[in-house]
């Protein structure tokens, strides 16, 4: 049942995978007892594909850098600050920010399964949900951190966030450098979403990509 | 339960490895499960903790071998034949053979949005929290064989209380049928020595969320 094989047939042949055909008689079958309508489904991969991932996240700490009446309030609650944004439905309860600091990088993990800020950073990307991830944030970031590419100062405090509950975690990452004067869109371009997961950082000026 | 799904700590699973530029979905399959479990957990037959529990009763050989989609798909499957809304005679033919049974809501795609959203998980209580911010507490050493959210790593641990989240639905009741059973929640701040012993990065501190049956005073 191994995912890579699957994906290998399904990258290279028509051979469909057990799970595959699995997943269309499910279809199939709660589609003809009434169940669900194939409409909806569409729509919920519509907005996981397009409408819903970390762009939304990232103009959420764009705003928090450029506006510190937001950011108090971002820190203070998250739920109700995002969603007096607007340009986000509403987002679930017990979205929770946490801040990044000269003194303190954040980083969130589940480890019992994969709680993620879906509504604010999309699905989570498959390394998130994978046991390298979940068994090691806890017990080694600075080595996960290595694995992304990132050096933090040995005097860096690392705070591992385990979303054990309902409540969801973002981290507000650190502004980047030389950024003064710019516009919410323009800083938006800076945030990765692993800088929000805490396994990466900011973008700087000359990394930006757009 | 004590499941291979508590993962917190372990060795040997080898390094993390971020893909550039990930798809939501590598395969059309994969949206098609989670729209599936997404559409089916709107009926509110079962809950988020039913169906946390019924992928950690996986047999951990087969936990570990199934990729995140592949859990899902065998998970509703697992809940629709539970539950009694589908039958093995027609998981085995592909179809539908008997007419279906009536769902407490289902989902049209005008309502995905609000599907979409997550709901509260916070009750009205006129309780009040027995620990405050500052507190010292530990954590119990339980080891229920059914679903928990106090991981293994750290169970009989001393920390913190660092913040009082609220009165949250208890998921080791609900995930079995004991109701909600809402109980005060708190994220307990540990040392990262308390968790892991001498050798531990002295510049880390981890937290979990814990209601209040995990904890007791320190």
């Amino acid at each position: 049942m191994a995912g890579k094989d699957h994906d290998h047939h399904h990258e290279h042949g028509s051979e469909l995978s057990e799970t595959e055909l699995r997943v269309r008689a499910l279809e199939t079958i709660l589609t003809e007892k009434g169940y669900v309508e194939r409409a909806a489904l569409d729509a919920i991969v519509e907005a996981y594909e397009i409408r819903i991932g970390p762009h939304n996240g990232a103009k959420v700490v764009a705003k928090a850098w450029a506006d510190p009446a937001f950011k108090t309030a971002l820190l203070k609650d998250a739920t109700a600050a995002v969603g007096s944004l607007g340009f986000i439905s509403r987002v679930g309860d017990h979205l929770v920010a946490v801040e990044n600091t000269e003194r303190q990088h954040n980083m969130i993990v589940c480890t019992l399964c994969s709680c993620y800020p879906w509504e604010v950073l999309g699905l989570p990307p498959t390394w998130y949900k994978s046991a390298p991830y979940r068994s090691r944030a806890v017990i080694d970031p600075r080595g996960v951190l290595a694995d992304f590419g990132v050096e933090l100062p040995q005097t860096m405090q690392i705070r591992v966030w385990d979303s054990t509950a309902e409540t969801r975690f973002i981290v507000l990452p650190l502004r980047p450098a030389g950024t003064d004067g710019w516009s919410e869109e323009r800083l938006a371009t800076l945030v990765t979403r692993d800088s929000m997961i805490g396994t990466g950082l900011a973008r700087r000026p000359d990394e930006a990509t757009s | 339960m004590n499941g291979v799904h508590d993962m917190g700590g372990m060795h040997g699973f080898g390094p993390v490895e971020p893909e550039p530029n990930e798809p939501p979905f590598h395969s059309t399959w994969e949206g098609r499960a989670l729209a599936l479990n997404r559409a089916m957990s709107y009926a509110k037959l079962w809950n988020i903790d039913k169906s946390r529990a019924a992928i950690e009763e996986f047999p951990p050989q087969d936990y570990l071998a199934m990729s995140y989609y592949e859990k899902w798909a065998l998970r509703l499957e697992k809940l629709l034949l539970e539950y009694g809304l589908v039958g093995a005679d027609e998981v085995a033919a592909g179809h539908a053979l008997r007419e279906g049974k009536s769902l407490p809501r289902t989902l049209a795609a005008a309502d995905v949005e609000k599907a979409l959203t997550r709901g509260t998980y916070s009750r009205p209580t006129n309780t009040s929290p027995h620990f405050k911010v500052g507190d010292r507490v530990r954590t119990k050493n339980i080891n229920p064989t059914t679903h928990t959210r106090l991981p293994r790593y750290a169970r009989g641990r001393q920390g913190v209380i660092e913040c009082v989240r609220g009165f949250h639905v208890f998921p080791d009741t609900v995930a079995i049928g004991q109701g909600e059973n809402p109980q005060w929640l708190y994220t307990v701040l540990f040392e990262s020595r308390e968790l892991w012993g001498e050798s531990a990065d002295p510049t880390l501190r981890v937290s979990i969320e814990a209601w209040e049956p995990y904890l007791e005073p320190a």
